[in-house]
């Protein structure tokens, strides 16, 4: 039960994700990757299995097994992954905001082909 | 030598010197420069150590913080990684050559920006951890979209929007195939992976598949693979001129992923997820290298077209490697050693010749009157510019008597005896003959066109400063002596090559054989043993506890 609705939760996030990525303004695609980069994070705490009730840090009582505790080793990658993507998502914004001085419009393209279509004379 | 801690030297040098650079960039303008200099050159000394200790034909295994192999992080040096950390750094000096003309004075943290860039590319190459590989891919992605930034302007920005977004999403899909690995077998280390994918119990099929093939999608973003690589000729073509001969080594990166993964772990002993890739890699690659070939013809500037030339080699790359024979394989690492450096000199040579044309830029269309005041290679400079461009494009194209031929007719050699055999000798041969139409219409268009504005001899040391035009793209710096100095490097470098094809063929032939002893890896890495540290902080700990209960018992 408490997988279907991890795996329902990952694929509603995963899924806006990917939607806001293929939008043409760069806002949406920050969100878009935010959103998937969440859904990347706790995919791989999941990898360790579901476990509820078990620490992750072996206190010395009882066999350190993973009958016993839940995996330490994805909880650490996700910390190093969640570190990697915050730091990401900073630069990809900085150079948005950039993009948007410098072209004037925040189309992930830098020209807005319906703003700028003119007539032909 | 026999020093252990010299594998981990490429990684470290350049973290340090990146770091001290940050420090000393505001403080001296002359400073950094030579600092850097000094940094690439001791690793160039490094990584020619490292070679010389992985001819011996030993997997080398350095454990990172003493903890055994499939516990710890490992770093794994044999043929392949010691070529191609060699490669990055002599690739690094020339491309740190070529920017002390000037380039590197037009953003800030250029060279520390470099020195974290060849940190990341020389751990992806040395790491024996998946999770590793994928820590060093975003240390050489971050640098590179600073780098690619560098001296900023708005094609670069668009270009790094794509760039950005698009290798955002492919981490995301790196960290799922790894940890869905991790999930399935339990482990992240690339022996013990090996290891543990054949053991996979069968109703799990699908999702090792799943994940092997994820993972070589990610590869093949970093790779160029047909669906994937339309990022490229906008990216390379929008950096900086040392920059996107940097980037040259960049596509390799993904070309090593995937080289090593389908040996090491999904070849022939992979179990359910055996030869997984194929036949798709087969038929994508042979898509690449002609749609390639195809984008180089239908550029209308110098630079897309050499960023599709580079597409082109990447295919012809991933061919290679995708038909997983030794044969093959050697063909293919002997084609890239040779195609890395001709993308580069290309790179390097476009800017110089858009520093020659004024307004006209690199775009395929004669130099206009009000340009000749630009023209800063005139004369002999201009046919020498021509000279090299003939030389670098007889080698991109595949020609005799550059290396590119011999590699090239290796892998159809190879190729030959493979089921592909028709299709590959079509598309090949077809693919050289585009690029060889390519090379001849731009070269065309770019020296015989302005020839007539240009022949009455302008002294060429006199030579005005490139003014900024009105395109988008930043002009390119008037000439220095570097400029020619580093091409004159990467020309020798492209002759040594050919005139050295036998070596360099015995070696390579080596190395492809080192990649199919897939025993003599996983044995190095998870057979080294921890170096017996001076003080065993552990045992201390646990003798001191012991002390204690025994002082509290009576």
């Amino acid at each position: 039960m408490t997988a279907l609705l991890v795996s329902i939760a990952l694929g509603v996030l995963a899924s806006s994700g990917i939607y806001l990525m293929l939008r043409p303004r760069t806002f949406d695609v920050v969100l878009g990757l935010t959103l998937l980069s969440y859904a990347v994070n706790l995919f791989i705490f999941f990898m360790g299995r579901l476990k509820v009730n078990a620490a992750a840090i072996v206190d010395g009582q009882g066999a350190a097994t993973l009958a016993r505790y839940a995996d330490p080793l994805p909880q650490a990658l996700v910390l190093t992954a969640i570190v990697i993507s915050f730091a990401m998502t900073a630069v990809l914004l900085v150079i948005a905001l950039r993009a948007r001085a410098e072209t004037g419009s925040d189309h992930v393209d830098g020209t807005d082909i319906t703003v700028n279509q003119k007539p032909p004379q | 030598m026999n020093w252990p801690d010299l594998i981990i030297l490429p990684i470290v040098l350049p973290l340090m010197t990146g770091a001290l650079l940050v420090l000393v960039e505001r403080k001296s303008a002359r400073l950094p420069g030579w600092l850097a200099a000094a940094s690439s050159l001791a690793g160039l000394v490094v990584a020619l150590l490292l070679l010389e200790r992985a001819l011996t034909g030993n997997v080398q295994a350095y454990l990172l913080g003493n903890w055994a192999a499939p516990f710890g992080i490992a770093l794994a040096l044999d043929r392949l990684s010691a070529l191609m950390v060699l490669l990055t750094s002599v690739i690094a000096c020339i491309t740190l050559l070529y920017a002390s003309g000037g380039d590197a004075q037009r953003g800030r943290h250029f060279y520390s920006l470099l020195q974290f860039q060849l940190m990341g590319l020389n751990g992806a190459f040395l790491t024996a951890d998946l999770f590793n590989l994928f820590v060093f891919f975003e240390v050489l992605l971050i640098a590179s979209y600073g780098l690619l930034l560098h001296g900023a302007g708005a094609a670069r920005l668009k270009a790094s929007i794509h760039y950005v977004s698009f290798n955002l999403a492919g981490s995301a899909l790196f960290l799922i195939a790894a940890s869905l690995l991790y999930g399935l077998t339990g482990t992240l280390n690339l022996a013990d992976l090996a290891q543990r994918v054949p053991l996979v119990t069968p109703d799990r099929t699908l999702l090792v598949q799943s994940a092997a093939l994820l993972l070589v999608v990610v590869f093949s973003v970093k790779a160029a693979l047909l669906p994937l690589y339309f990022w490229l000729p906008a990216t390379y073509s929008a950096a900086s001129a040392p920059v996107a001969a940097l980037f040259a080594i960049m596509t390799k990166v993904g070309v090593y992923a995937i080289l090593r993964v389908t040996t090491l772990i999904f070849g022939e002993t992979g179990g359910p997820a055996a030869f997984v890739t194929s036949p798709w890699l087969e038929f994508l690659a042979l898509g690449t290298l002609l749609l390639g070939a195809v984008g180089a013809v239908a550029a209308k500037s110098l630079r897309v077209m050499i960023g599709n030339v580079v597409v082109a080699s990447a295919g012809t790359l991933l061919l290679a490697v995708a038909l997983g024979r030794p044969d093959t394989v050697s063909a293919g690492l002997f084609y890239l050693v040779n195609s890395t450096l001709v993308a580069a000199a290309l790179f390097l040579l476009a800017d110089c010749l858009r520093a020659s044309r004024g307004s006209a830029d690199d775009d395929f269309r004669s130099a206009g009157t009000s340009d000749v005041g630009h023209v800063a290679y005139a004369g002999n400079s201009h046919t020498l510019l021509g000279v090299l461009f003939f030389t670098f494009a007889v080698g991109a194209a595949g020609l005799p008597p550059m290396a590119g031929f011999l590699g090239k007719t290796m892998l159809l050699q190879a190729a030959g005896q493979t089921v592909w055999a028709g299709w590959i000798v079509a598309v090949l041969l077809t693919s050289s003959l585009l690029m060889m139409i390519a090379f001849a219409q731009s070269g065309s268009a770019l020296f015989w066109k302005p020839a007539a504005s240009s022949a009455d001899g302008l002294a060429t040391d006199a030579i005005p400063p490139a003014s900024p035009t009105d395109r988008s793209s930043i002009p390119a710096l008037p000439c220095h002596a570097a400029h020619p100095a580093s091409l004159a490097l990467l020309l020798a470098l492209l002759v040594a090559c050919a005139v050295f094809a036998g070596p360099l063929s015995r070696f390579t032939q080596a190395t492809s054989a080192q990649l199919f002893e897939r025993q003599a890896y996983i044995g190095a890495v998870l057979g080294a043993s921890a170096v017996p540290a001076a003080i065993d902080v552990r045992r201390e700990m646990r003798e001191r506890k012991k002390r204690a209960i025994g002082e509290t018992k009576p």
